[in-house]
């Protein structure tokens, strides 16, 4: 595929991207993103807002994921992957020289697709990131992991049980306990990749929850497939295609009436 | 219908029968082994033989497990790092792929080579004679490659999703490797630890020129610069060198290297089973 062809969609569709109004928490300027030489990312202008729940959605393969993963530089991780544009944080520069990664994965918490909980206690692996911060006192300790467990509504299913492993948790919970240890080290954002995709419907429904809740004090960016989830929790969505940022706007208004062709398609479930 | 029904069984038993053959055929040696030492070396066995320490083996005993414990004390730290520096440090291109390609054939050089070269660098070279040490650093550099591909293997065995979390909540990579990394790949390095160590406690090539001497005038060495005796080598000795000595005695010489390798490795296993209660998947 010749990424030519897919970039001067890309400006075409560039009056597709309608900013949310009220207090802006996260913005690329011109963000591009390459692996080698191959690009994933086509220069994509957005803000997103704070204290809200923002819904990327989007065929396989669309960039979005690769485009959440620019908020904590875990794209870092990645062999010759390389950033173009800018990514701020509150209005700063997250992709500087001295940018403290660590310090700005602290900020910017995950929860990935597959919940992927440490082979240790529950307690452990809640108690996992502050410890990283050189927490020490048990007292301390156990007074995040108790209100982190409690702001993931877990805590009622767990606090007996806080020192067996946390391998014994159903997906569900475990899932839960993954936003709980993202919660310990006091994020401002929250990035959740997929997080229900491997959940049944009921544990999908105590996420849903439990996110509306968290957007009270967290911005929370939600890669999702399932578009009733898009439509049931988040206040702005994104959709993408084929690296690009194909439209932005309140939710209602891509579910309803969406400006861009493509946008229509895949929301009628017309491909993808 | 039935016909085909028929086929498919049939060639479903026989495909049994065949691997069932197949493992039967690979065990059979080594019982087979196991065997022939037990009956004929049993009666060689006595408490002299094992104790005396003119015509008996616990020199021997004694040097081999120093040997192999010394090896391991040299070669585990030095392995493990290399091991995590591949995995977790090193890009991926030329000069990782040279030091991968480096360690496979260092993994197949015969063992004798290392012996020779342990005599030139240890012994000679570095002044430390026929010794502990010297036999120690020899055994090391032979089961280097072994314990960095088998502790390359368990790190990367570990799921993704594990270093994410970990870097995801503000890990370094240092800590990463440290706190989730490292616990959770113990039991694969161990696995590979305890095959490692089991061939550098049957070696006697290596040793041959640079740690073991048949007539000691002290049995057991007192520090690391004194020579030693070693179960292969005595066995070595006893089979070729000593025309007179009853045959029960040199098959219970291998009887006692079979017993004291199966106990090291029976150690490492345990160890590694406690290992992996505390951390289960």
């Amino acid at each position: 595929m010749s990424t030519d062809i897919v970039h001067s969609e890309a400006s075409i569709s560039s009056g597709n991207i309608h900013l949310p109004e009220g207090p802006i928490c996260l913005e690329t300027r011109h963000l591009s993103m390459f692996y080698s030489s191959t690009q994933a990312l086509f220069d994509i202008s957005v803000s997103l807002p704070a204290n809200q729940i923002t819904a990327l959605i989007g065929p396989s393969g669309c960039g979005k994921s690769s485009f959440l993963r620019c908020f904590n530089r875990m794209n870092d991780l990645i062999e010759d992957s390389r950033v173009e544009g800018q990514v701020l944080l509150d209005d700063v520069d997250i992709n500087t020289p001295h940018t403290d990664v660590v310090e700005l994965r602290r900020k910017v918490g995950m929860v990935f697709q597959a919940p992927n909980p440490f082979p240790m206690s529950i307690f452990d692996n809640i108690a996992y990131g502050p410890r990283l911060q050189g927490i020490r006192s048990a007292s301390r300790l156990e007074e995040i992991v108790e209100s982190s467990l409690r702001a993931a509504a877990l805590w009622e299913e767990v606090k007996a049980k806080l020192h067996d492993s946390a391998l014994a948790l159903s997906g569900g919970q475990q899932q839960r306990m993954c936003i709980a240890r993202a919660l310990a080290v006091e994020p401002e954002v929250l990035l959740m990749d997929e997080p229900c995709s491997a959940l049944d419907p009921t544990a999908t429904f105590h996420i849903e929850e439990l996110m509306l809740e968290l957007k009270k004090r967290y911005t929370i960016v939600i890669v999702t497939h399932n578009m009733y989830q898009a439509s049931r929790v988040s206040s702005h969505t994104g959709f993408f295609m084929l690296g690009e940022l194909v439209e932005f706007d309140r939710t209602e208004v891509i579910f309803e009436s969406p400006t861009d062709r493509r946008t229509d398609d895949y929301i009628r479930g017309r491909f993808g | 219908m039935r016909d085909h029904r028929f086929r498919t069984l049939l060639a479903q038993n026989a495909a049994f029968v065949l691997l069932w053959l197949a493992m039967l055929l690979a065990l059979a040696p080594v019982l087979f082994i196991i065997l022939t030492m037990l009956v004929k070396g049993l009666p060689g066995l006595s408490w002299s033989f094992l104790t005396s320490h003119e015509a008996g083996m616990l020199p021997s005993i004694v040097g081999t497990v120093l040997l192999v414990l010394l090896t391991g004390l040299i070669t585990t730290p030095l392995g493990v790092a290399a091991a995590i520096y591949l995995s977790e440090y090193a890009r991926p291109g030329p000069v990782s792929r040279l030091i991968r390609l480096a360690i496979l054939n260092l993994a197949g050089v015969p063992s004798v080579v290392y012996g020779l070269f342990g005599l030139a660098l240890f012994v000679t070279w570095l002044h430390m004679g026929r010794s502990l040490l010297a036999g120690a650093c020899t055994l090391a550099l032979l089961v280097l490659p072994l314990i960095i591909s088998a502790s390359e293997e368990a790190l990367r065995q570990l799921p993704r999703g594990l270093r994410e979390g970990s870097l995801a909540l503000g890990a370094t990579r240092l800590q990463t490797i440290r706190r989730v990394v490292l616990p959770n790949a113990l039991p694969g390095i161990l696995t590979g630890l305890i095959l490692a160590l089991g061939r550098a406690a049957g070696e006697t090539a290596p040793i041959l020129f640079t740690a073991a001497f048949f007539s000691l005038t002290d049995p057991f060495p007192s520090k690391l610069t004194d020579p030693i005796m070693a179960l292969p080598y005595q066995i070595y000795v006893m089979a070729t060198e000593i025309p007179n000595l009853p045959p029960e005695q040199k098959w219970a010489g291998a009887l006692v290297l079979l017993v004291v390798t199966l106990g090291l490795n029976l150690g490492a296993i345990v160890i590694r089973a406690r290992l992996r209660k505390k951390t289960r998947w």
